[in-house]
C-alpha cells in the first residue's frame, strides 16, 4: 500500500468513526438545547464529532486535489522489514495483554520478556534472565507494596501461588 | 508575602528530604529519557506520572517537573554523540552539534548545550516568578465564560501557529475533546459514548490512557520502525581540564544563549508552540544574526547554545498558563495538567491563592533542579555514552512494560490498557500520515473543563451565545482565536495569489504547497 492509498484509508475510516461517534451521541440523549436545562448531554459530542467528520471530508478533498505531501507520495507506507518488527510488537503487546487477563501480568511478562529479548533480540541468555525475572520482581513490589496497587494475577491462576510473596510484604 | 519571601519559602520548601529526593531522581530520569532516541519530556513525564502516586502531590509535581527539565538538558546528548535528536525539542542541535562532534570536539559541544541549558533555564525561571503571581491575580477575574473563550484560544494557536496540516489539526483537536465526554455526563449524570455496553468506559477514558497510549507504545513503535539500523555514537573524552576550557571558551556564546532564553520562555507560553519551535527559531536567529552566518551548520558552538537555551526556557514558559491559568502551554504541561486534577489540584489563579505552599515549592524546585541538571549533566556525559549504545531490543520492552502498568494504575481496568493499545496503534498510523498528535492530548485533558464552562456560560446566558463577544476579556480572547483560525488559511490564499500572479509574469509554475 502507498502512503497515498494510506492517506485516503485513513480519511474514511476516521470519517466512518465520526459518523459513529455522532449516531452514538443521539443514543438516548439530546444534542439541542433543552429548556431550563441549556445544551443537551449529547450535543457536545455530536457537535464535535461532526466537525470531525467534516474535517475528514476536507482530507479526503484535498486527496483528490493532492494538495498534501501524503497524497502524492508513491512510496510504500510500510517498509518490509519495518511492516514485519511492527507486526510482530503489536502481536506481542496484544499476547501480553491478553494473557494478562487469564495468566495475570507476572507470568505474561516473562513470557513477553523471554520473547522480545531473546527470540528478537538474539541478547544472552545472561541478560534475559537477569531481565525476565528481575523485571517483574521489581514490579511486584513496586506496585503490591510501594504503591499498594494490586495488578491482574489472572482468571485460570489461583491466589495461592502469590501468597508465599505477600507473606513476604505483609 | 512578598514575591521574594514566597520564593524564600518555596526553595526552602525544595530542600525537604522528600522533594529533594524526588527532585534529583527526576532530573537524573528526564537526563536519560531526554538523551534515549526517541524518548522526549512528554514521554517520560506520561509513562512514569502513575509512579508517583507514592508520594504527595508536592514531591510528585516536583518529580515531574524535574523529568520535564531533565529531559530539555538530555536531549542534546544524543543529538550531538548519535546524531539522532533525543526529543524533537533538540532537533536544531543537531545542526551543528554533530559536526563539532564528527571534529572531536563533542565534549565541548555537550558543556556548550549543559550551559547555554543552564542559562535558559535560570533567566526563564527568573522571569517565571515574576510574570506567575500577577497573571494568576489577574485570571481571577476569569468566569466560565472568559475560561471557554481562553481554551478556544489555545486550540486556535494549534491552527494557526502549528504548522501542521490544518484539517487534520482540527480532527486531533475535536477527537481529544469527544474521548473526553466518554463516561457520565458531568451535569445530567447520563451516560455517554458507551461502545458495546462495555462497563469499562463508564468511569471515562482517563487522559492518561490517551497519552500513554500516544507517547508511550505509538512513540516506541515509531523509533523502532525508523531506527532499525545501527546508531553510530561519537565517543566522547572529557577530563576536568576540558570542561573548564570549554566553560571558558562558552563566552563567546553568552550573547546568543541570553537572546536564545527569552526567546524561547515567550514561544514556549504559547500551546501550540513550545520548545521544538522556540529552539528552532533561535537557532535562525543566531545564524541571521551572526557576523559569520556560514560558518553555522559545520560545527559553530553559537549553533548549539543557540537552540538548547531556547528549548529550556521553553519548557519553564509552558508552565507559566498551565500554572496561572488553567491551559497547558505543551503536551508535557497538558500531562501534568492532568495529574495535578487526580491528585485533587484544580491549576488556574485559585491555586495560588489555595494552595501557595505547593505553586512556591514548585517554583522553588526550579531554580534548585536547574543547579542540579546543570551539574548531574556534565558529570553523567561519560555513562551516557554508554547507555546510548542500549539495543532497542532491551529499551522498547521496558517502555512497553512501563506503558501497560502505567496505563492500568489509574483505574485498575485492564479495559484501559486494551484501549491504550488501541490509541497506540493509531496514534503511530496517524503520525505516518502527518495527523499532530499533542492538539489530542491537550483537548482530552482540557475537554471536562471546556464543556462545563461552555454550558455554564449558555445557562447562564438563556442559550445566547454573544455571552462570548459581549465580555470585554472573553470577547477579546474570541476576536484573537478567530483571528489566528483564519490566518493559515489567509496565508495560503496570499500564497496562491502571489504564485498566479509569478505565473502570469511567465516566471513559471512552482510546488504546491500543503
Amino acid at each position: 500500500m502507498t502512503v497515498r492509498i494510506a492517506e485516503l484509508v485513513m480519511a474514511i475510516a476516521l470519517a466512518i468513526l465520526s459518523i459513529t461517534f455522532m449516531i452514538k451521541s443521539t443514543d438516548g440523549l439530546d444534542i439541542m438545547w433543552v429548556a431550563g436545562k441549556g445544551p443537551g448531554s449529547g450535543a457536545w459530542p455530536f457537535w464535535l464529532s461532526l466537525i470531525m467528520l467534516l474535517s475528514c471530508l476536507a482530507t479526503i478533498g484535498r486527496w483528490f486535489k493532492r494538495v498534501t505531501p501524503q497524497s502524492r507520495s508513491s512510496e510504500l507506507f510500510f517498509d518490509p522489514h519495518g511492516a514485519q518488527i511492527i507486526g510482530i510488537t503489536i502481536a506481542a503487546l496484544f499476547l501480553l495483554i491478553l494473557g494478562t487477563y487469564y495468566f495475570g501480568i507476572y507470568l505474561s511478562l516473562i513470557a513477553f520478556l523471554l520473547f522480545y529479548i531473546r527470540v528478537m533480540g538474539k541478547h544472552s541468555w545472561v541478560l534475559t534472565a537477569i531481565l525476565m525475572f528481575g523485571i517483574p520482581i521489581f514490579l511486584f513490589f513496586f506496585f503490591e507494596w510501594a504503591l499498594q496497587i494490586p495488578l491482574p494475577k489472572g482468571v485460570w491462576i489461583p491466589d495461592a501461588w502469590y501468597l508465599p510473596l505477600y507473606k513476604l510484604i505483609y | 508575602m512578598d514575591i521574594f519571601g514566597h520564593l524564600m519559602d518555596g526553595i526552602a520548601g525544595a530542600f525537604v528530604p522528600v522533594n529533594l529526593m524526588m527532585m534529583i531522581i527526576g532530573v537524573v530520569v528526564g537526563l536519560f529519557v531526554g538523551a534515549l532516541p526517541g524518548l522526549g519530556s512528554v514521554n517520560g513525564v506520561a509513562i512514569l506520572l502513575p509512579v508517583t502516586f507514592l508520594v504527595p502531590p508536592d514531591a510528585a509535581i516536583i518529580f515531574l517537573a524535574a523529568i520535564y527539565y531533565g529531559a530539555m538538558y538530555g536531549g542534546a546528548v544524543s543529538s550531538i554523540t548519535l546524531g539522532i535528536p533525543g526529543a524533537s525539542t533538540a532537533v536544531a542541535t543537531t545542526f551543528d552539534g554533530r559536526p563539532m562532534a564528527l571534529a572531536g570536539k563533542a565534549d565541548q559541544a555537550l558543556i556548550t548545550a549543559a550551559t547555554a541549558s543552564f542559562i535558559g533555564g535560570t533567566i526563564s525561571v527568573v522571569l517565571f516568578t515574576l510574570f506567575a503571581p500577577p497573571l494568576a491575580e489577574f485570571a481571577l477575574r476569569f468566569g466560565p465564560p472568559e475560561e471557554f473563550a481562553l481554551m478556544m484560544l489555545a486550540f486556535a494557536t494549534f491552527v494557526g501557529l502549528g504548522g501542521d496540516d490544518i484539517p487534520k489539526t482540527i480532527f486531533s483537536i475535536c477527537i481529544g475533546l469527544v474521548l473526553s465526554a466518554v463516561g457520565l455526563d458531568i451535569i445530567s449524570g447520563k451516560p455517554r459514548l458507551i461502545f458495546f455496553d462495555l462497563s469499562g468506559f463508564y468511569h471515562g477514558i482517563n487522559f492518561l490512557v490517551l497519552a500513554i497510549g500516544i507517547y508511550g507504545i505509538g512513540e516506541m513503535l515509531w523509533t523502532l520502525e525508523t531506527t532499525q539500523g545501527e546508531v553510530k555514537v561519537q565517543r566522547v573524552k572529557t577530563s576536568v581540564l576540558s570542561v573548564f576550557k570549554s566553560l571558558g571558551r562558552f563566552k563567546e556564546c553568552l550573547g546568543t544563549a541570553v537572546f536564545g532564553s527569552f526567546l524561547g520562555y515567550f514561544v514556549g507560553i504559547l500551546p501550540a508552540a513550545g520548545a521544538t519551535p522556540g529552539s528552532l527559531m533561535s537557532y535562525g536567529m543566531a545564524k541571521a544574526f551572526s557576523k559569520e552566518p556560514d560558518t553555522f551548520g559545520k560545527g559553530n558552538p553559537k549553533g548549539v547554545a543557540a537552540p538548547e537555551s531556547a528549548n529550556n526556557a521553553a519548557s519553564t514558559g509552558s508552565m507559566l498558563p498551565m500554572l496561572t491559568l488553567g491551559i497547558p502551554g505543551s503536551p508535557t504541561t497538558a500531562i501534568l495538567l492532568g495529574g495535578m486534577i487526580i491528585w485533587g489540584l484544580r491549576p488556574g489563579p485559585l491555586l495560588f491563592q489555595e494552595h501557595p505552599a505547593f505553586v512556591w515549592d514548585l517554583i522553588g524546585s526550579l531554580y534548585v533542579s536547574n543547579v542540579f541538571a546543570v551539574i548531574a549533566n556534565i558529570l553523567l556525559i561519560p555513562v551516557f555514552a554508554r547507555v546510548l549504545t542500549l539495543k532497542f531490543t532491551i529499551l522498547a520492552p521496558v517502555i512497553f512494560i512501563l506503558s501497560i502498568v502505567g496505563g492500568y494504575a489509574p483505574a485498575q481496568t485492564v479495559h484501559d490498557v486494551w484501549l491504550m493499545l488501541v490509541f497506540g496503534i493509531m496514534g503511530y498510523l496517524m503520525r505516518k500520515l502527518d495527523y499532530p498528535v499533542a492538539p489530542a492530548v491537550l483537548a482530552i485533558v482540557l475537554g471536562p473543563l471546556a464543556e462545563r464552562s461552555l454550558r455554564q456560560s449558555l445557562l447562564t446566558s438563556g442559550g445566547d451565545p454573544t455571552i462570548f463577544v459581549n465580555r470585554p476579556l472573553a470577547g477579546f480572547f474570541i476576536v484573537l482565536a478567530v483571528i489566528l483560525f483564519f490566518y493559515p488559511i489567509v496565508m495560503a490564499a496570499r500564497r496562491r495569489r502571489n504564485r498566479a500572479a509569478a505565473a502570469a509574469n511567465g516566471d513559471g509554475p512552482s510546488e504546491a504547497q500543503g
